[in-house]
């Protein structure tokens, strides 16, 4: 997946300059940036599974769970750090993972995505309902945290957020090419492809699913602590199914095929809805709607698929 | 006589109303090369998924140099040193055959949690070895999809040789191949479960092949071992003429 893939890889590095760059000239684009690299953790988690043919419909549940580890904090203890707060996200999520995961492997296909929805939407239940600890649909506020102890003013923060955006989600998009190169993760395709064979071939398909898994829950965990620090709110919303649904939208808008079909999905998601929402602002959903009938038609590959058809054309015509 | 490797006691199993195995006796020596032959719907590759973990018999037990392996999980019995080769090449399509290889190779060796690329593994040199032994070694880097099915056969059989087995069982290895190719897939296979000191089970439909390859035959019909024998005893029975291959 990444070797044979140059160009996409570099576009990728194209991209990460990009946002890593732009803001400093356009101030407004360092949140809409941190929000990209955010949910391109995220989706980066669901394209893991679109590896192994599966669809998870819950897995805004890890996200949720990511953000609220922050928030709790913030609420219960008091005083926070990035670094913790992302530690605190990434332990809580992959733990979490691990749990569900569990149970879901166990299931492939539709019974897969449905179980994952089971799950997330227990969890949005609690979090709605329990209101004495989560403030219910008003959700609990992220206190601006410290990085390393030190403290930013709000025109700072929003680039330091940025900037911790960017490296983390840098070292996810190597760290899942690397991955998915290695035999674990040639064992994810192949249970896709043939998972009998894999049985026969003395592995657990169960096993290879579940690190699969673990790893995505880890991430959407880290994608939702850096949102709710960036938006300084958690709420149920963030595990809601429609979160979930906006994670499988933005993978297959991206593309499933090369781990940039996340960053290049959130991105035009992110763009769109930007843009669409001043523009038009009771119809964006109306837009996305539209530009997501027109990649699964003409590009079911998403964007990636559509930079790959390209590649292969040239190659063809010589 | 050589060391028993497979030694099957008792095996019943039935689907509905019919019986696939009806007490079934059966000992797959080391070094041989054992076929089964049959009519259609007998029972012979039930025979093959209750060795490999596949099916549970509803009676009997399977033992595998001398441990039972009744009901095992297919890795659990893969990793005891059985491994199989499929009627249709049970391939990861996918991928190109080198990485086919090197997943058995990874799953051979228990380390596929390592972060080394799979293609970097140290195993590639012998994958590509075996490749050469059955044939296919030129398709090492195309897609296991874009190969014709009697090379997907052979690389189906590699894959099951990656994992050093002891004993290969195989279902209709000529199946699905054009009949000018059926010796020289089989003499490429005989020759290298010789070279690699594999014992095999093979089920079969083709008499020529039968005849040509097998060291015993054992004749599965109404759920019992009707014969056994070598195939010039075997194939001469009247009744195994008459009932079985239809002469």
């Amino acid at each position: 997946m990444a070797g044979r893939l140059t160009p996409i890889t570099m576009a990728a590095v194209a991209f990460f300059l990009v946002a890593a760059v732009a803001p400093l000239f356009v101030p407004s684009w360092a949140t809409l940036f941190a929000l990209i690299l955010a949910k391109g953790i995220v989706v980066l988690g669901i394209i893991l599974l679109l590896q192994a043919g599966q669809v998870s419909f819950g897995h805004a549940m890890f996200f949720a769970t990511g953000a609220y580890a922050a928030a709790f904090w913030g609420k219960y203890v008091g005083g926070g750090d990035i670094v913790l707060y992302l530690a605190l996200g990434a332990a809580s999520s992959t733990l979490f993972g691990l749990i569900v995961g569990l149970f879901v492997v166990r299931y492939r296909e539709i019974f897969f995505g449905m179980l994952n929805l089971a799950f997330s939407m227990v969890l949005w239940s609690l979090l709605e309902k329990m209101f004495h600890y989560t403030n219910g649909a008003d959700g609990i506020r992220v206190a601006r945290p410290n990085l390393l102890g030190m403290a930013f003013t709000p025109e700072t923060f929003q680039y330091v957020i940025l900037y911790v955006s960017l490296l983390i989600a840098m070292a996810a998009f190597f760290g899942i090419q690397r991955y998915l190169d290695s035999p674990l993760g040639h064992m994810l395709r192949a249970i896709k492809s043939n998972e009998t064979r894999l049985e026969y071939l003395g592995t657990s398909a169960r096993r290879v699913l579940l690190f699969g898994y673990v790893i995505s829950a880890f991430l959407g965990g880290i994608g939702g602590t850096l949102v709710a620090i960036i938006q300084q709110i958690a709420t149920p919303e963030f595990g809601f199914w429609t979160k979930s649904g906006e994670f499988v939208f933005i993978a297959i808008l991206g593309g499933g095929a090369h781990a940039f079909g996340a960053f290049a999905g959130a991105a035009m998601f992110e763009v769109v809805r930007f843009y669409a929402a001043a523009q038009l602002a009771n119809a964006w959903q109306l837009i996305l709607g539209a530009v997501l009938i027109v990649i699964i038609l003409y590009a079911p590959g998403g964007l990636i698929g559509l930079r790959q058809r390209r590649h292969r054309s040239k190659a063809g015509g010589g | 006589m050589a060391n028993v490797l497979l030694s099957a006691k008792g095996i019943k199993i039935s689907f509905g109303g019919v019986i696939a195995a009806d007490g079934i006796e059966l000992d797959v020596h080391e070094g041989e090369n054992l076929a089964i032959i049959g009519p259609n719907g007998a029972g012979k590759t039930t025979f093959l998924n209750i060795s490999t973990g596949y099916l549970r018999p509803q009676a009997g037990s399977v033992s595998f140099l001398g441990r039972d392996i009744t009901a095992q999980l297919p890795r659990t019995i893969t990793r005891l040193g059985i491994a199989r080769a499929f009627q249709i090449p049970q391939l990861f399509l996918d991928q190109t055959v080198m990485e086919n290889m090197l997943i058995a190779a990874a799953s051979l060796h228990g380390r596929p949690s390592g972060i080394a690329a799979l293609a970097s593994l140290p195993e590639r040199g012998e994958m590509g070895r075996l490749l050469d032994l059955v044939g296919v070694k030129e398709f090492a880097e195309r897609k296991a999809r874009e190969l014709p099915e009697g090379r997907r056969k052979l690389v189906d059989i590699a894959l099951a040789l990656a994992l050093k087995p002891k004993l290969l069982l195989m279902d209709e290895p000529t199946s699905g191949v054009a009949s000018s190719e059926k010796f020289g897939i089989m003499d490429i296979l005989t020759s290298a479960l010789s070279k690699e000191k594999v014992t095999s089970v093979f089920v079969e439909h083709d008499m020529d092949v039968v005849e040509r390859y097998a060291d015993r035959v054992a004749v599965w019909s109404l759920g019992k071992i009707q014969k056994i024998g070598t195939p010039a005893e075997v194939l001469a029975d009247p009744k195994v003429r008459e009932h079985v291959i239809g002469i």
